[in-house]
């Protein structure tokens, strides 16, 4: 849920980095903390244990500009990954306004993937939010290890895409991240379905990072317009 | 289904109110400061001293604090802590749920007593309770609507803020 101040004039928005253990999370919010302005962005509060294994959750909030007076503060939240931590997961989704999963590319780390994303799309069925039509991007992450899996099979297992009911959004609706594919479109089967923006990257570098932050604040604004 | 959380809003009117209870609350319990903070993590609203610290980070943390203990409360079989006391050396903090959707916190020293606090802010709550009540109706009924939409038609300057 964005909270508008008129007063201050500020649009503040939350967005949860989501995804199995150790896949990335919290280094795509240290890459975001090390790299943009100290003047734009706040404390990165991470509660972890001792082990740097995140607890609850780790914080950032980053303002990422102005748009017609209007300073967009994003906070940026990561999930415990590890399965054992549900309870406090869940509570960090309440209010989402857009998610960024982060799967790891590791083809051994496949199942893990799979289980984290029907994790997150319960747990978003409970708070009564519908993944399907909130801002939501996928990041490969790790593409630089050797077992990593290729994009297709990745894609096919975590985002095959969901199918359209409503046929105005029927439309061919081409990737704008990736030439010759599109994010909406009609299958083999003749089903109509659309997926979510996907991203490689490789996060203890950088690579990646911010364009995946940019695409889900960019569909976070654009739902509030 | 929704498509992510229900959205409210309020207004001039409803923040002076907000800050007329507030006030007379802080004037009443010698408290040095309350804040208001959204479920979700956002702060609301703060009044009397300005903190020293991050509000935002501030924000963030009593909002998991105050989730976290909700789940607690349910694990032994209550539906609610409502209320929650945090002691330090010198200061103490006192949270309060609002209507379930935002959190009162007091920020108080050894100016004062947890006993006044609470007896305080008894009152306080329930003032604050009517009015989110009454906002989060409004917001329900469709009358939000008249708030003009800031970013309507601003895609443009949307798509130029990420080139």
């Amino acid at each position: 849920m964005s909270m508008i101040n008129y007063a201050s004039r500020e649009i503040n928005c939350k967005i949860v980095y989501y995804g199995p253990g150790l896949g990335g999370k919290t280094t795509n919010l240290e890459h975001v903390y090390g790299k943009v302005n100290p003047s734009t962005r706040g404390k990165l509060i991470s509660l972890a244990t001792e082990t740097e294994r995140t607890l609850f959750f780790d914080f950032l909030p980053v303002d990422l500009g102005t748009i017609r007076g209007f300073k967009t503060r994003f906070h940026l939240y990561t999930v415990p990954g590890q399965v054992y931590y549900n309870a406090s997961r869940k509570l960090i989704l309440k209010g989402v306004d857009g998610i960024v999963f982060v799967a790891d590319s590791q083809v051994e780390r496949m199942e893990a993937n799979q289980e984290s994303m029907q994790n997150l799309y319960d747990n978003m069925q409970e708070y009564g939010y519908d993944l399907t039509r909130i801002p939501f991007v996928v990041q490969y992450n790790k593409r630089d290890l050797p077992n990593a899996a290729n994009i297709t099979e990745l894609q096919a297992c975590l985002n095959p895409g969901w199918e359209i009911s409503d046929p105005q959004r029927r439309r061919v609706t081409p990737d704008p991240y990736h030439a010759g594919e599109n994010l909406v479109e009609q299958i083999q089967s003749g089903e109509w379905v659309e997926r979510a923006p996907y991203f490689e990257a490789v996060a203890v570098t950088g690579e990646g990072v911010f364009e995946t932050l940019k695409a889900v604040s960019k569909l976070v604004l654009k739902t509030l317009a | 289904m929704p498509v992510g959380a229900a959205s409210w809003s309020f207004t001039e009117d409803d923040f002076g109110a907000i800050q007329r209870s507030l006030q007379q609350f802080l004037y009443d319990s010698n408290a040095r400061c309350a804040l208001l903070v959204d479920r979700s993590g956002q702060l609301v609203a703060t009044v009397g001293e300005q903190p020293r610290f991050d509000p935002t980070a501030f924000a963030t943390l009593t909002a998991a604090d105050f989730s976290a203990n909700d789940q607690l409360a349910r694990l032994i079989g209550e539906t609610e802590f409502s209320s929650l006391f945090h002691q330090g050396e010198q200061e103490s903090m006192y949270l309060a749920d609002i209507s379930r959707r935002v959190i009162l916190v007091i920020l108080f020293d050894n100016r004062t007593t947890l006993g006044l606090v609470r007896l305080k802010v008894k009152q306080t709550v329930d003032e604050l309770s009517k009015l989110f009540d009454q906002m989060f109706q409004r917001a329900q009924s469709g009358e939000k609507k008249e708030q003009p939409n800031i970013l309507a038609g601003a895609e443009d300057e949307i798509d130029k803020l990420f080139q």
